[in-house]
């Protein structure tokens, strides 16, 4: 019988997750495209230093992880093109991937991991040591205040980084293509690009900024319900990156569905 | 007494928590210009009391009023007026890490008012010389000790010159001289910027030092109201165990 009481609640946990982030997501709709014209501003100094925290900082580790990415995908299928003398079409190989699914896709699980969890435990620390509360009670909206610069920073920043992560993913493919099965440069980049269409490179960089959006409310929505404490916002913080981590998956399965298995 | 306006006044506040009752039926009413203590054990409620006052948290049952309005029939922008006009003091400080001691004090008045940065920051430096701060503008709060974080809370909750100021355990964690030190700031603000403050406690010292009125609360029931001479004297046994800290009585730790 517990079997049927421990998925009752975990639904009910669902739901009320799922609630609750629908009614964040309206509220800092709300401070972005109403407050500021109900002389309730943005705080755009705060997203310019939040831009710099998860943008410029993040450069770095997204451009390692997708370019060795481009590099494993470019190793792991030469074998295969090789046997059918199509060895050179590594290069497109990699750089559709790359584009369409793995640099998005990737650079946002990587922010999700590094900005998500930071977003958790700094909203949780402030909630746990009642700052949050001090915030209300000088009737300043915690939303408006520490979400929506947060929000609209990775909004602007993680199709940058995936830009940047995208010409990592490329980059890999290149130095395997080159250096190691010995395609001729020039023919690995007129290849690379040669069945690269548009539409690979905006659906890719429109998952980037729906993958903003689940890791900002994510992270910030566990960060305001944390309790407990130091180890509440621990807890909190993992289970903004496990949750993120899912969601963008499972974005990310429907708009592939979207673009590419249906008539758009 | 029937000449004194009322500030704030609590009808029939009830709040339960998961079950637990956690205030029953609490009525009082707190006058213009007095230091009101709320006092009682861990546990009594008086936090929650304080939060309900200030519009933190919903009652189950019953009603504030403040300047004869009901706070929890307030649409979202009259609320946010009226919460303009009160300060609180929280038992942590609650500073915020990322700003500075300026910054944190100046706070309500960049975010609510359309004055110059310049005018702001001579405000904030004013408010933090009532409390004894001046110089430590530029501090952030993990530079501070505990009393200088509590106040500089202080600082900010009458940033905006409020009505009313609420104290939540302002001498907590403080040794004697700095709670001497908190004791003196809040009877000075309170008389020299004619506030009426509202302090939730249980240092008895203090409740003795700055008092115009008490309320005892016990386990979410208000026991009885009265000056704290009165509270001395009173002839509830639950009060005379709690005022002398005696082990026998009839407050018995669970």
């Amino acid at each position: 019988m517990k079997i049927f009481e421990n998925t009752g609640m975990a639904v009910k946990g669902w739901f009320c997750a799922f609630m609750g982030l629908t009614r964040l997501c309206f509220e800092a709709a709300y401070w972005i495209l109403i407050g500021p014209f109900r002389k309730k501003p943005i705080n755009m100094p705060s997203v310019f230093s939040q831009m710099v925290f998860m943008g410029v900082q993040s450069i770095i580790i997204v451009f390692f992880v997708v370019l060795f990415t481009g590099v494993v995908l470019a190793m792991q299928s030469a074998p295969q093109l090789e046997q059918m003398g199509a060895v050179f079409y590594v290069a497109s190989l990699v750089t559709i991937s790359i584009c369409r699914e793995l640099g998005p896709v990737l650079t946002a699980l990587v922010v999700a991991g590094r900005i998500g969890a930071a977003i958790t435990a700094e909203i949780g620390s402030m909630k746990v040591n009642e700052q949050i509360e001090a915030l209300d009670t000088m009737a300043i909206s915690p939303v408006r205040y520490l979400v929506v610069p947060k929000m609209l920073a990775l909004f602007f920043m993680l199709p940058c980084l995936t830009v940047i992560g995208d010409a990592a993913g490329i980059l890999g493919g290149y130095l395997i293509g080159v250096f190691n099965l010995k395609i001729n440069a020039g023919l690995y980049l007129q290849t690379a690009f040669k069945f690269l269409t548009i539409k690979d490179i905006y659906t890719g960089l429109s998952k980037a900024f729906v993958f903003a959006i689940i890791i900002a409310l994510v992270g910030a929505y566990q960060g305001l319900k944390t309790e407990g404490g130091a180890v509440g916002v621990g807890r909190a913080t993992t289970i903004s990156v496990v949750t993120s981590f899912v969601l963008i998956i499972i974005a990310d399965c429907i708009l592939t569905g979207i673009y590419f298995f249906s008539d758009m | 007494m029937s000449d004194k306006k009322t500030a704030i006044s609590v009808q029939n506040i009830s709040k339960t928590f998961e079950g637990r009752k956690v205030l029953d039926n609490v009525t009082l009413d707190i006058y213009k210009g007095e230091i009101f203590v709320i006092m009682g054990g861990s546990g009594s409620g008086k936090s929650t009391l304080l939060r309900i006052m200030t519009g933190g948290i919903q009652p189950v049952f019953g009603k504030v009023f403040f300047d004869e309005k009901d706070l929890n029939a307030l649409r979202a922008n009259e609320a946010e007026k009226v919460k303009r006009r009160f300060g609180m003091s929280f038992q942590s400080a609650a500073l915020l890490d990322f700003l500075t001691v300026e910054e944190n004090v100046s706070l309500p008045l960049r975010e609510h008012t359309n004055l110059d940065s310049k005018i702001i920051s001579i405000i904030a430096k004013m408010k933090l010389g009532l409390v004894g701060l001046q110089g430590f503008e530029n501090f952030y709060p993990s530079m501070l000790s505990g009393g200088m974080k509590k106040r500089v809370g202080v600082a900010r909750a009458i940033a905006m010159d409020p009505e009313v100021v609420f104290y939540d355990e302002p001498t907590a964690g403080l040794d004697p001289v700095v709670c001497h030190v908190i004791d003196k700031l809040i009877l000075d603000l309170t008389k020299r910027l004619k506030l009426t403050s509202v302090v939730v406690t249980h240092n008895m010292e203090s409740i003795f030092r700055i008092a115009d009125r008490v309320g005892m609360l016990y386990k979410g029931n208000l026991l009885e109201v009265g000056t704290p001479d009165e509270i001395k004297h009173s002839k509830n046994k639950i009060i005379q165990q709690f005022i002398h800290g005696h082990l026998e009585g009839p407050i018995q730790l669970t």
